[in-house]
């Protein structure tokens, strides 16, 4: 089984993808997006060899809620620091979030979060992935968004992927 | 009824057109790369998911019909936009050596990715951590 189906989740998830494209819930779209489902996955295994292990799926749901939110805001602030204060007033500074997460999953999703959020995007991760580097926008107290980072996102994406 | 719609979906395309605007602006605006970056990553998400609601909403308001296309399009913004914005800081941190000058540290005995492989002892203890 593990064979044929390396990623379960993902089979579904590009059968659900193939499904909303077609705009067409019949026979025919549900049997050629289970293939899709099926080939797609089994291409790229090589490149995926491990199997992401989710251990609070309801816990993603609330994840992505605080993460919408965070967005709209951050939209709104960024939009306020861009239009009312001079580009080079801006305290912009490079921080290093020191990561506690491991598995590259986890890791993707949090640099993911990062650029998407107030102020912030993700540059570059250390060589042995323990570290990320983001830049923010203009931060007075850069220790603070480091621990914002590490409570807000990191610690839920801890308990999702365990 | 069809008025309420029509309001809204015309405020949520002002609110999203006025977004991407912002966005595009500070791509022009702002004084160095870096921080040129934050304007299309953050701005035109919203700007882009505002107009895409009112684009739900008018479908299933006006046409009567549910249209889905339009979280597929948000689905895939949210993955691609990080993404890109991760590749343009790595190739501005390889490629700009004042920048470079300004990276804090790791914290870690390893470099950074982009400029530094990784020591070889400390592939296991990753490889055991999972």
């Amino acid at each position: 089984m593990r064979k044929i189906v390396p990623h379960p989740i993902l089979t579904l998830f590009i059968t659900f993808v193939w499904l909303l494209l077609a705009n067409d819930v019949s026979a025919g779209h549900i049997v050629l997006g289970l293939a899709l489902g099926i080939l797609i996955p089994l291409l790229t295994s090589a490149y995926w060899p491990d199997r992401p292990r989710i251990r609070a799926p309801l816990a993603i749901v609330e994840y992505g809620l605080v993460v919408l939110w965070d967005i709209i805001v951050s939209n709104v602030m960024v939009a306020r620091l861009v239009l009312f204060r001079r580009g080079d007033s801006l305290k912009s500074t490079f921080v290093t979030v020191p990561l506690d997460i491991t598995s590259p999953e986890a890791i993707t999703a949090l640099a993911g979060t990062i650029t998407m959020t107030p102020g912030t995007v993700s540059c570059d991760l250390s060589a042995d992935g323990r570290a990320l580097l983001v830049h923010c926008l203009n931060s007075d107290d850069p220790a603070a968004d480091v621990a914002q980072i590490k409570t807000r996102y990191e610690a839920r994406l801890k308990r999702i992927f365990g | 009824m069809a008025i309420v719609a029509e309001f809204l979906i015309a405020a949520l395309i002002l609110v999203g057109a006025f977004f991407l605007l912002v966005g595009s602006f500070a791509l022009a605006k702002l004084p160095d790369m870096m921080r040129r970056l934050h304007g299309p990553t953050k701005s035109t998400t919203l700007g882009i998911g505002s107009i895409l609601i009112a684009s739900m909403i008018f479908a299933v308001a006006v046409r009567g019909s549910l249209s889905l296309h339009e979280l597929l399009i948000t689905l895939f913004i949210f993955l691609t936009a990080p993404v890109t914005a991760f590749m343009i800081s790595k190739a501005h941190i390889l490629r700009d050596k004042r920048e470079r000058a300004n990276l804090p540290p790791t914290g870690t005995t390893n470099g950074w990715a982009t400029l530094d492989a990784p020591t070889p002892t400390e592939e296991p203890a990753r490889a055991e951590s999972r």
